[in-house]
């Protein structure tokens, strides 16, 4: 949104225009799968025709540059780490992430008090908008862990000024 | 990072993010033009230090590790597991546990060669086999939910047995699913195996001689479908597989040469309908009695080591447990089929088209999981 972005008051045609902007955002995410370990089956299996995904308007991309929200679902090692925060990087905004899993949530069976190679969630590494339970969590949770999304941009203030902005940075992304 | 090393060639990455195989796996290919020079293998983005871990665990609290090995085949990696420490602390089975390890083995091994099959379809832009793929998955995913309540990480073969009998209904259902499945193997065939572009992708595509898949140490459908007739379940049976009527289908050049990747591909598709009719089998013969025997509540291995094999869907799947008579292992050690067939990645991908890395990738099956454990 460039120079645009939380530079108006609070009218109501601002307003009414954030929430044409929110409803446009929240309803065509594409995913960018983090496909690292066992719940990227998981995540694949989402996209399949019971649970199907893109009833809810996510499609998944491949490519970071095409990407609104990231779908970690995996453990990351130290090795992935630098290459996930890369790919981060290369998102445009507005951008958020999904973590997906105990893995990539706080480590889980692999955290830090186990396993020598995994980085104690994914969080450490990039923001997280919301995190997703389980191992692996089930296709319902991670959908609901979407429709959380949803409704957090569609709270967003993106044309009206934001006080918090200043601190949040754009999009209430660091 | 892509560089250019000269004039001629130019180096670049595939993954490790979205490579062609089940993980995340990096390989640096080098090219010229649009052929490939040279092709190494970059491992460990997905090293767990999952053996390690076993150090620490308790005999029996291992287990669910042993589902992260080789998440698409976790019955295998469990059933392996067991079978070692049974072996080294002579734990007798029962009948009904036995049979029932084979039964929920070959509904895995549906679920694996099923991905792996719409897997392969996909890196040739076939999306809609692996659509149907997932599909079917499902089914087999609500069964093993219905037995022992997980989709994927089942953990539900342990030390003495497996953890439940099977639950009201699941027989039944597995029938049902037996029923529904053989039909939808003809249009897996009808939308890939006849069908003239995927044939022609696939022929003569990364060809692999029996010598050198068994020189590189291939198990599995790969080095069937070079014309070897090694399965580990015929060779040295384990769980009472010597009980059970199948065949073990190799490849024949059907249509490019022996062990390309049409061959590995038709080899998966035939292994699919003689685990359904493994499963038939077993559904019909299921013997009552016990599901396990009764474990000491600190179970002990006594002081030794074992070796302990099973035919995974990607190939021998062997653990080695080690024991100085600890509450824990001393060491255990997985030898994985997938790592194996990263050996072949120098010979295999040399003058050959860049588009057929993914196919050749795809068709090998490789598991990163289990590669770098
Ligand atoms: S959370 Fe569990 S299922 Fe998911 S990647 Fe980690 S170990 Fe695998």
């Amino acid at each position: 949104m460039g120079i645009l972005e939380n530079a108006f008051p609070e009218y109501v045609v601002f307003s009414q225009l954030d929430k044409a902007i929110n409803w446009a955002r929240e309803n065509s995410i594409s995913y960018l799968t983090m496909d690292l370990a066992c719940c990227g089956v998981e995540m694949a299996q989402v996209a399949g025709g019971r649970f199907d995904i893109e009833r809810f308007g996510a499609v998944a991309q491949v490519s970071p540059r095409h990407a609104d929200l990231m779908i970690v679902a995996g453990t990351i090692t130290y090795k992935m780490a630098s290459r996930i925060r890369q790919l981060y990087e290369q998102m445009p905004h507005p951008r958020y992430v999904l973590s997906m899993g105990s893995c990539s949530n706080c480590g889980g069976m692999f955290s830090w008090e186990y396993s020598y190679s995994a980085v104690s969630g994914v969080d450490k590494l990039i923001p997280v908008d919301v995190f997703v339970p389980g191992c692996p969590p089930r296709p319902e949770a991670l959908l609901h862990g979407l429709i959380t999304l949803q409704r957090r941009i569609a709270g967003q203030r993106v044309l009206v000024r934001d006080e918090l902005s200043v601190v949040r940075g754009a999009n209430g992304n660091p | 990072m892509t560089s250019f090393d000269n004039a001629q060639t130019l180096t670049f990455n595939v993954g490790p993010h979205h490579s062609a195989a089940i993980g995340p796996l990096r390989m640096k290919v080098r090219t010229d033009g649009e052929m490939v020079v040279s092709c190494e293998p970059d491992v460990g983005y997905l090293h767990r230090g999952i053996e390690k871990l076993a150090e620490r665990m308790t005999w029996t609290g291992f287990m669910p590790y042993t589902d992260r090995v080789d998440y698409l085949s976790a019955i295998h990696c469990n059933l392996a597991y067991a079978l070692a420490v049974e072996s080294l602390a002579g734990i007798a089975v029962p009948e009904r546990a036995q049979t029932i390890r084979v039964l929920v083995g070959e509904l895995n091994r549906l679920g694996s060669h099923l991905l792996a099959v719409g897997h392969l379809a996909n890196q040739l832009g076939a999306e809609t086999a692996l659509m149907y793929a997932l599909r079917d998955r499902e089914r087999i995913n609500n069964l093993f939910e219905m037995l022992c309540g997980a989709r994927l990480t089942y953990s539900y073969v342990r030390i003495g047995g497996v953890a439940a009998d099977v639950t009201e209904g699941f027989i039944e259902k597995t029938y049902e699913f037996v029923e529904y499945l053989m039909p939808k193997l003809k249009e897996y065939h009808d939308l890939l195996s006849n069908n003239r572009v995927f044939m022609g992708r696939l022929a003569h595509v990364g060809v692999i001689s029996p010598a050198t898949a068994i020189d590189c140490g291939l198990t599995g459908p790969t080095l069937r479908a070079s014309g070897v007739k090694y399965d580990t379940r015929k060779m040295q049976p384990y769980s009472g597989y010597q009980k059970f009527d199948f065949d073990v289908p190799v490849g024949k050049g059907e249509v490019g040469a022996v062990g390309d990747a049409f061959d590995r591909y038709i080899v998966r598709m035939r292994e699919l309908e003689q685990a359904v009719s493994i499963i038939k089998q077993a559904l019909d013969a299921l013997p009552e009695g016990q599901f396990s025997t009764a474990l000491p509540r600190l179970f002990k291995a006594p002081k030794g080591e074992a070796y302990a094999a099973v035919e995974s869907p990607r190939g021998t799947l062997g653990v080695y447990v080690s024991s100085s008579g600890e509450k824990n292992p001393a060491r255990v050690k997985f030898r994985t089929p997938s790592f194996a067939a990263l050996n072949l990645f120098p010979d295999l991908f040399k003058n050959i088209p860049l588009s057929d890395v993914g196919t050749i990738v795809g068709s090998l099956d490789i598991m990163v999981s289990e590669v770098d454990r």
